[in-house]
């Protein structure tokens, strides 16, 4: 095993000719070939590449998919958003643990089968779906978990275990996976017919100081969530000092429930990557990084080819558009299971070869990003527009949406509604409309914006989804008449915790508080002063955490507190203004389980 | 460097340019309470008691430059008990036993907690389990005290730049680990420096302690903040 070892990360260091950024995917290639990255193969690398064993430690762990012990010849990792959990998943997870022999969190003792939970993969539409091996299995059901443990018992290849396909590019050679694009609705900007080349022709015809102002004529804003003006982040990033600039595009894609990023990937890269070839010329830069969540692995061979198709066409390269002096070209850097590394700045660490944390600001990623030159990093959607822009005028963009809230935005739409799927919908559509495009009438509450958005009920249908009212970075989950909320709001709290990066104190600390207190409201132990405690602890979240994060992700409760009171009021103990949170009963059946005794007490409900 | 003026609670205040609110608040007399952060280290934001309202916004004053005009609020009521929900987030995090601890009365957490006058913490113990590391010769490293101020991993670095210490891990689970085989390697200096920055018991010398009696230390007499 030994020799085994150093003849692995030899050969993994070497290929990456030990380049401290390339940190992730040398585990990932390492880990690939050994099954795991052990203590020896962590000092192993860290001797080659010298620097510290820890930070090679460090790195390991914190990334969800990087393990450092054996997950398995077979590693199921089976999503746990709530829109899984709506559509099966129990019922999948349990014959996952009876057919394979092991629980979640496991591997089985012949090392052939490793059971994980995974937070959102992306298939809110097609729920529930896991990866194994990176290869995606959507709509899983005990039928299909019971041919998929056989295949695997059986040792085929996972790829072969892959039956039928999906729509669109997902038949093509380079992808043949079961994912399904479901586009329900097109629009004018992302998914309206598109000549590759034309866009960057637009734009190199024009100065880049022209580029930009088109697209601050067209009042876009950033699509990745926070909404910041598109056209300004270019200008800032062009005019910061710097021997390079780069341009990032956040394909990361972590707030459960989005999606249309991959069916962006899947079906208009072409609009994408020009878009960010277009965000070069912009800004001054000759190289462009896509940062792909590692869920998406299965488009990665597939994106390559489309940026090799480029190249041959001179989109990108050397003179890329035919314009001579503007050389660029775009390369691909996965990401390895983390949330936190959406947020722009965890993202340029990341892509840097380090943990996913976020930096202070300032500096700003546009004064001091990616490798420390001034950096955008915009989303996926935002690329697309921008070229789609330059094709056709600031003006055509403004004119739809509304006066903060131009264009159009790709909402992914999962949950309890007929037509899941994505949308391309002009910005200021209400939340009424929606559900009667989707097909989702019955709606008892509607979360926009994922998690960290805002989860409203009928009340508030009449409310528009843009950036003054209710903001999403895409992501919208239709909860049904029969679904308990507080299970909804307990499985987003368990994702926070869960993908809090753990840097700073009140959202490490904070949420596990959070969760801990809900849980007592759910279990039938909470009064009138825990409702109060938890809106006030919420508050000292958002205020005193150090990004984005931290900042919403005390959202699930202090939303649906306040448009969902009476869900709350029901669970606690009407008139007391003070319960303890000890549960006599379930305490002594611990302690007469650990000691063997039969507990000798009666109930009295 | 040019000199600006901007104000905390409304006192005038003046700041080199480049300076962090925290450091000029320090140079006008004001204290603002910190933990993580340690004099000469790059700021790390990771306790967020030092948390200020700029313009509406609450905003980390170790990491936040002095701007010129800027209004600093800091000793609000809102504020201050929000700081003093941090230092019992902290509290309730860890494993905390004082009485027993070496750094008792050295401690700034604990004199924090003293200076906050917290009693028992508003939130519930989380009772995690964490676990001691003393395979280091001359370091005994005590998770269970441990705050992630990261001034070990900032502060303490060998000759040719490598860590000695590093976070593993993330969420709640984020815990230091520390490179056995490197901190083999510290000197005499390096390993007391490693405890003397340590602003709780989590980093400890081996072989020596408890030189100073409980009752005589740094916080024992005079709380935290009053050297400002
Ligand atoms: C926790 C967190 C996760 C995020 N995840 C994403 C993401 O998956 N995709 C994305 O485009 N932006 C994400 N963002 C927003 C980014 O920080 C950044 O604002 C965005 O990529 C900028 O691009 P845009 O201006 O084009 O929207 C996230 C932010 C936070 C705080
Ligand atoms: S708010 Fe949460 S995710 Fe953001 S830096 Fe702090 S601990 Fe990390």
């Amino acid at each position: 095993m030994g020799t085994n070892i150093t003849a692995v990360v030899t050969g993994v260091v070497d290929a990456y000719k030990k380049d401290r950024s390339r940190l992730l995917d040398i585990v990932r290639d390492v880990q690939a070939q050994l099954g795991c990255v052990n203590d020896e193969a962590a000092a192993q690398i860290a001797a080659s590449m010298n620097v510290s064993r820890v930070d090679v430690d460090g790195v390991v762990t914190f990334y969800h998919f990087f393990s450092k012990t054996p997950v398995g010849k077979y590693s199921v990792y089976l999503n746990n958003s709530v829109t899984a959990q709506m559509n099966g998943r129990a019922a999948v997870a349990k014959s996952f643990t009876d057919l394979a022999g092991c629980q979640f969190g496991q591997t089985t003792a012949d090392g052939l089968i490793g059971l994980f939970d995974t937070s959102c993969i992306g298939m809110n539409d097609q729920e529930p779906a896991a990866l194994i091996n990176g290869v995606v299995f959507t709509r899983l059901n005990a039928d299909k978990v019971k041919s998929i443990v056989g295949d695997m018992k059986a040792g085929k290849k996972v790829e072969d275990m892959v039956r039928d396909h999906g729509d669109g590019a997902n038949q093509s050679a380079l992808v043949k996976s079961m994912v399904n694009n479901n586009i329900q609705r097109k629009g004018p900007v992302i998914f309206a017919p598109f000549e590759s080349g034309k866009a960057l022709k637009a734009a190199v015809a024009k100065s880049p100081d022209d580029v930009i102002e088109e697209l601050k004529v067209s009042n876009i804003r950033g699509r990745g969530g926070a909404g910041f003006p598109t056209g300004m982040k270019w200008e800032f990033c062009r005019k910061a000092q710097g021997a390079k600039h780069y341009v990032v595009c956040n394909a990361d894609e972590g707030e459960p429930g989005t999606f249309k990023d991959r069916v962006i990937l899947t079906e208009a890269p072409a609009l994408l990557f020009e878009g960010m070839a277009i965000g070069g010329y912009a800004v001054g830069a000759s190289e462009g990084v896509l940062y792909l969540r590692a869920e998406y692995m299965y488009l990665r061979k597939y994106l390559e080819d489309v940026l090799d198709g480029l190249r041959k066409k001179s989109v990108l390269g050397a003179n890329a558009g035919g314009k001579s002096g503007f050389n660029f070209d775009i390369k691909i850097q996965m990401g390895a299971g983390a949330y936190i590394c959406g947020e722009e700045s965890a993202l340029i660490e990341s892509a840097e070869g380090k943990r996913g944390e976020p930096r202070n600001r300032p500096p700003f990623p546009v004064q001091n990003g990616y490798m420390g030159y001034p950096t955008t990093v915009n989303n996926v959607e935002t690329y697309c527009a921008a070229a789609r822009i330059v094709l056709e005028g600031g003006k055509w963009f403004k004119s739809m949406g509304t006066a903060q809230s131009a264009g159009t935005k790709l909402v992914s739409v999962s949950g309890d509604c007929r037509k899941p799927g994505v949308y391309e919908i002009e910005f200021g559509t209400t939340v009424q409309t929606l559900l009667e495009l989707v097909d989702g009438r019955t709606a008892r509450a509607v979360q926009v914006g994922g998690p960290s958005g805002t989860c409203v009920g009928k009340k508030d249908f009449g409310r528009r989804i843009c950036y003054d009212d209710l903001a999403t970075g895409g992501s919208i989950i239709i909860i049904g008449p029969n679904r308990d909320l507080l299970e909804v709001v307990h499985n987003f709290m368990e994702f926070f915790v869960e993908e809090s990066c753990g840097w700073c104190a009140p959202c490490r600390a904070g949420n596990q508080l959070l969760l801990h207190k809900l849980e007592k409201i759910m279990h039938g132990h909470g009064t009138e002063g825990d409702l109060k405690e938890l809106e006030s602890w919420c508050k000292i979240v958002k205020s005193m955490s150090r990004c984005g994060l931290g900042q919403t992700s005390p959202n699930p409760i202090a939303t649906t507190l306040q448009n969902f009171r009476e869900v709350y009021e029901a669970k606690i103990r009407k008139g007391a203004d003070y319960d303890t949170e000890f549960d006599l009963l379930a305490s002594v059946q611990e302690s007469c389980r650990v000691a063997g005794r039969i507990p000798n007490i009666h109930e009295e409900h | 460097m040019s000199e600006l003026q901007f104000t905390i609670d409304g006192k005038d205040c003046k700041a080199k340019s480049g300076q962090t609110i925290v450091e000029a608040a320090r140079e006008n007399g004001i204290y603002i309470p910190t933990l993580c952060n340690f004099q000469g280290m790059k700021p790390a934001g990771t306790c967020r008691i030092c948390t200020v309202k700029v313009a509406g916004r609450y905003q980390a004053a170790c990491t936040t430059p002095a701007a010129p005009g800027m209004i600093v609020e800091s000793n609000t009521p809102e504020i201050e008990d929000m700081r003093k929900a941090i230092v019992e987030m902290l509290f309730v995090e860890g494993n905390h036993m004082c009485p027993t601890c070496e750094k008792s009365g050295n401690c700034e957490l604990q004199a924090l907690g003293y200076r906050y006058t917290m009693l028992a913490p508003r939130f519930p113990y989380l009772w995690p389990v964490r676990e001691v590391d003393a395979h280091a010769p001359k370091i005994y490293l005590d998770r269970n005290r441990c705050v992630q101020c990261l001034r070990c991993v900032r502060g303490i670095v060998t000759g040719d730049g490598k860590h000695v210490f590093a976070l593993s891990q993330r969420g709640n689970k984020v815990g230091i680990d520390i490179d056995a085989q490197l901190a083999a390697g510290l000197s005499e200096d390096q390993a007391k420096k490693a405890m003397d920055q340590c602003p709780v018991g989590a980093i400890l010398r081996k072989e020596i302690g408890f030189a100073v009696p409980i009752g005589r230390r740094k916080y024992d007499g005079k709380p935290i903040g009053s050297e400002v």
